[in-house]
């Protein structure tokens, strides 16, 4: 009896007489016996559940986590306390294991938290429609340029900021090679997209503008300076924003937006080396039957009860094949339900104290940081929660010493950005103390003097 | 207001001022007005509208939610295509172990070794399953793998200076063929079916030429039935230069008795979410690796997880890899939905080889014998099955004659099985059987339970021979009844109203 099964030889013999064969193989004699693998799969024998865990837990203590070391890594992703009935609620059998509700008479607690999840969302962007989810942040950008392609009548250019996501703008570059578009990126000058370059570049051909604030390296961009080239040439804003920010900085909706989107993960989901996260995704009224992936919607029962169904099902694959609005099937619905849960716990009072404690530490730890010799701002612009920085020293090598202090000191710029070749972008959150942003300075400090030396 | 309304408000409904739940932590900083640090003109006016409710509150709000819901440790959910196998404690666990849940995404790979490895370990072991040499794993779920394989479809061809447009899949493929064939930006051309249920092979022949870029197949189909043409099939597409792409939804059937790679499959997509136990969250999150054969790996996405001997003995490291101009480039963040991976890799390492090979042994024996127990009775009467042949780990009915005769259509059958604790099988799936019933048990369902779920089908029938009436009214226990999903699409109200 292999694991998680229970049939016994009887109940195999009983069910194989039920079907009217002698032996399961026949069952498999569908497959031509060339087809058919003549050996054992080469993998390890099955591992008692305790051997697994051993193994597996041996692996973990490979890895450097946020428990061993202060993290000040960032990048879309962050290092924020998840409360404990986050975990608590989203390991309950009843979310973690259904199907996608697509039987609502027994899924009403799925979708209605799908409701409240759009609900949510909706009052972070300022922008009256929500999807429940799709996988993460840079496919959600490249999921906008299929719905600006698909609305744009035939224009198929995207003009995007060097702010975006460089993770993003490749996921971006990568799909559209499927929608035959071609991408103009707008330069940064001085942390801040480049106004005058971003508005030569939009033209009537343009499907869709994408900007990011808080961008790339930290700074929070005027979009509805920026936006107005896209308005003018009748293309779709995109803005990616990071959701633990706009508890305190002008929604998307407000400023033009008309898809505001962006990586869920500081919301209610851990680290998880990248995943599974969720990315959310916000429009404009007009857009509501453009949107991709799932949307639940409120309705009544025959009895005139209030309940939740899948709403706007005729855009989804399941049902519109080839001219579905998008492929998406399964996304991230438990990722969205944590995010819904730490939305709650914070509340309109925490989530605006949340970012308010994110900038007032952000900037303490810019100003402690850029007072440390060899240590300059690489830009001044308003920043939010992440900033970045130029060392006068080889970063990688930097890097290495504060790791052997038990400090990750920040996100090396070079390899995406080589102008910023010794580039860092440091991120805070709540979980980073001011003791621990002071013995940051320190290591830095200690690291740079050491290979500015050396180099 | 008695406990079942209570359950339908909205947690923005419980909300009241000066409520709530979080404590943060104190500043430690200096605390200057926001608009010293940030430009007033970017800082919002007034907050989200997020709800206040204090913490006792909200745990009780979202159990009581939970136990409005369905869900796979309730009972069978015989899903099919959907594999609702059993979910493994143990693998939430090793996947919260904070070696894991807390390891950030761009921490360097040397010090991230062990999360690499079990990617690389996982790699080298969904590559053995499929019987293809090379695998990444950053695709997000099923539907995300076939638009990459569909792109690699794409490089493969530009790089050899070709620019096809089509891409066929049968009339049975599942509904994200055809949409991830439009978003690659090719024209879906649909195969007919035979009498057998396989693939109908003139039908194929007349539409093979080079101007086929890929032919997307699920084997065993949805219909649940192997397509015995598939080593023609592969030669005919090969022949005129087209890739062949293998749907993994269907895996499940197979695992350890045969694979794609030795069907002549270019491209495998894996649900980690349904063959490899990743609970399916109400929607996710899944992951869909591909496994590629060697003339496409030089377009995998990138970074791709690398082993590398050191040549000084101390043993291999493990890295990404950033350098593959071939590339087609991203499809995501970071390096995929590695929680996932966690688990699915525990999974393998539970099962081993020849308990993979049993899970699909199971998994097809209990197919058949719950067809067998649908052939008798009222069910065998009302409910014919598709194709009649044995069947691999799925199988498909229809609900033809018991509409006719009974006047209950498959959707009032599938409603009535909820007054009976079960979730319904997939309806009106695939397209091509009238009023389909697609029914998946899994491996991990005991006999029993196959057995109590045909005596309610029998029962159900029985009924509407009676009073019809108690399944097209039907479901009559459920938290709510029949749902208004006109309505909901018509005038969709898809947030919450906030004074």
């Amino acid at each position: 009896m292999s694991r998680y099964t229970s049939a016994t030889p009887a109940d195999r013999a009983e069910m194989l007489a039920t079907i009217g064969v002698d032996s399961v193989a026949e069952l498999f004699a569908q497959i031509p016996q060339s087809l058919r693998l003549d050996r054992p799969l080469s993998l390890p024998a099955g591992m008692s559940e305790a051997e697994v865990y051993e193994r597996l837990a041996a692996l973990a203590a490979r890895n450097v986590d946020c428990e061993e070391q202060v993290c000040f890594l960032g990048a879309g992703m962050y290092d924020h306390y998840v409360p404990a009935i986050v975990d608590a609620i989203t390991q309950r059998s009843e979310f973690l294991t259904p199907y996608t509700p697509y039987q609502p008479e027994i899924s009403q607690g799925g979708l209605q938290a799908m409701f409240e999840f759009q609900t949510a969302m909706s009052e972070l962007t300022a922008l009256p429609v929500s999807n429940a989810g799709l996988y993460e942040g840079p496919s959600s950008v490249a999921s906008a340029a299929y719905l600006a392609i698909g609305a744009g009548k035939g224009r198929r250019r995207f003009v995007v900021s060097r702010g975006v996501h460089p993770h993003s703008r490749e996921t971006l570059a990568t799909y559209s090679v499927g929608f035959d578009a071609e991408i103009e990126e707008v330069d940064l000058r001085d942390g801040l997209t480049d106004a005058a370059t971003l508005a030569a570049a939009v033209d009537d051909e343009t499907a869709a503008v994408f900007l990011q604030s808080p961008n790339f390296l930290g700074a929070i961009e005027d979009v509805e300076a920026l936006g107005a080239a896209a308005k003018e040439h009748g293309a779709l804003l995109v803005v990616a924003v990071d959701p633990m920010t706009l508890g305190v900085l002008e929604p998307p909706g407000e400023q033009g937006a008309d898809i505001a989107l962006g990586e869920g993960q500081p919301l209610g989901n851990r680290l998880d080396f990248g995943g599974p996260s969720f990315g959310f995704f916000c429009g404009t009224e007009e857009l509501i039957r453009k949107m991709p992936g799932r949307i639940a919607g409120e309705t009544d029962d025959v009895d005139g009860r209030r309940g939740f169904v899948l709403a706007l099902q005729t855009r989804e694959q399941h049902i519109r094949r080839e001219k579905a609005t998008h492929n998406i099937c399964t996304a991230q619905a438990l990722n969205a339900l944590a995010a819904t849960i730490h939305l709650a716990w914070l509340g309109r009072e925490g989530f605006r104290e949340l970012g308010e404690l994110l900038v007032r530490r952000t900037a303490y730890a810019r100003e402690r940081l850029a007072a440390v010799a060899g240590v300059e701002l690489l830009h001044e612009a308003p920043v939010a929660r992440e900033f970045a920085l130029r060392l006068a020293a080889p970063v990688d090598r930097v890097l290495e010493r504060c790791a052997e202090r038990g400090i990750a000191a920040g996100y090396p710029l070079g390899r995406e950005y080589p102008e910023y070749e010794n580039g860092l972008l440091v991120a805070i959150t709540e979980r980073r103390t001011r003791e621990q942003i002071d013995a940051l300075a320190e290591a830095l400090g200690a690291a740079v003097a050491a290979e500015a030396v050396t180099a | 207001m008695n406990q079942q309304d209570e359950g339908v408000l909205t947690i923005f409904e419980r909300s009241k001022p000066g409520r709530r739940a979080a404590v943060l932590p104190a500043a430690e900083v200096p605390e200057p007005p926001l608009e010293e640090l940030i430009p007033a003109k970017l800082l919002r006016a007034e907050p989200p509208r997020l709800p206040e409710v204090a913490e006792p509150e909200i745990v009780r709000h979202y159990n009581r939610l939970s136990r409005r819901n369905f869900d796979l440790d309730s009972g069978f959910y015989p899903l099919g295509s959907c594999t609702m196998k059993h979910n493994p404690r143990l693998n939430e666990r090793v996947a919260a172990l904070p070696g894991h849940a807390r390891l950030h995404p761009a921490q360097e790979p040397r010090r991230a070794q062990g999360a690499l490895e079990l990617m690389w370990l996982l790699q080298q072991s969904l590559a053995e399953i499929c019987g293809l040499p090379h695998v990444s794993l950053q695709p997000s779920a099923g539907s995300h793998g076939e638009l990459a394989g569909l792109l690699l479809t794409r490089a493969f061809h530009a790089d050899r200076g070709e620019a096809r447009t089509k891409v066929l899949a049968p009339d049975t493929s599942h509904g994200t063929n055809p949409a991830s064939v439009t978003m690659a930006g090719y024209e879906i051309v649909k195969v007919a079916t035979d009498e057998r249920g396989g693939v109908e092979m003139d039908d194929l022949r007349a539409k093979v030429s080079e101007d086929v870029a890929c032919l997307m197949l699920t084997n065993p189909n949805t219909l649940g039935l192997f397509d015995e043409n598939i080593t023609e099939i592969a030669a005919l597409i090969h022949a005129v230069g087209g890739t062949l792409y293998y749907d993994g939804a269907n895996l499940n059937a197979v695992m350890g008795h045969s694979r794609p790679g030795d069907m002549g499959f270019d491209i495998v997509h894996v649900n980690l979410h349904k063959s490899f136990s990743q609970p399916h969250g109400g929607g996710g999150p899944g992951a869909g690796p591909i496994a590629v054969s060697d003339r496409i790996e030089p377009f995998l996405p990138r970074p791709q997880v690398v082993r590398r001997e050191s040549g000084n003995g101390s043993g291999p490291t493990y890295d990404l890899d950033r350098d593959r101009p071939k590339s087609i480039g991203r499809l995501r963040g970071f390096q995929g939905n590695f929680g996932v991976f966690v688990r699915s890799y525990a999974y393998i390492l539970s099962l081993g080889g020849d308990g993979l090979a049993e899970a699909s042994e199971t998994a097809v024996l209990n197919a058949n014998y719950l067809k067998a127990r649908l052939a008798e009775g009222r069910a065998g009467k009302y409910l014919p099955v598709a194709f009649d042949r044995h069947c691999m780990h799925e199988f498909v009915l229809s609900g033809k004659p018991m509409k006719r005769e009974l006047g209950i259509a498959t959707l009032d059958l599938a409603k009535r099985l909820l007054d009976f604790d079960f979730h319904p099988p997939t309806v009106y799936f695939p397209l091509l059987v009238d009023e389909a019933l697609m029914i998946e048990p899994t491996e991990t369902e005991t006999k029993e339970s196959l057995d109590v779920f045909a005596d309610a089908i029998e029962q159900i029938l029985a009924e509407a021979e009676v009073d019809p009436d108690k399944a097209r009214q039907s479901p009559h226990t459920t938290p709510v009844r029949r749902l208004d999903e006109v309505k909901a699409t018509r005038k969709p109200v898809i947030r919450q109203a906030l004074d």
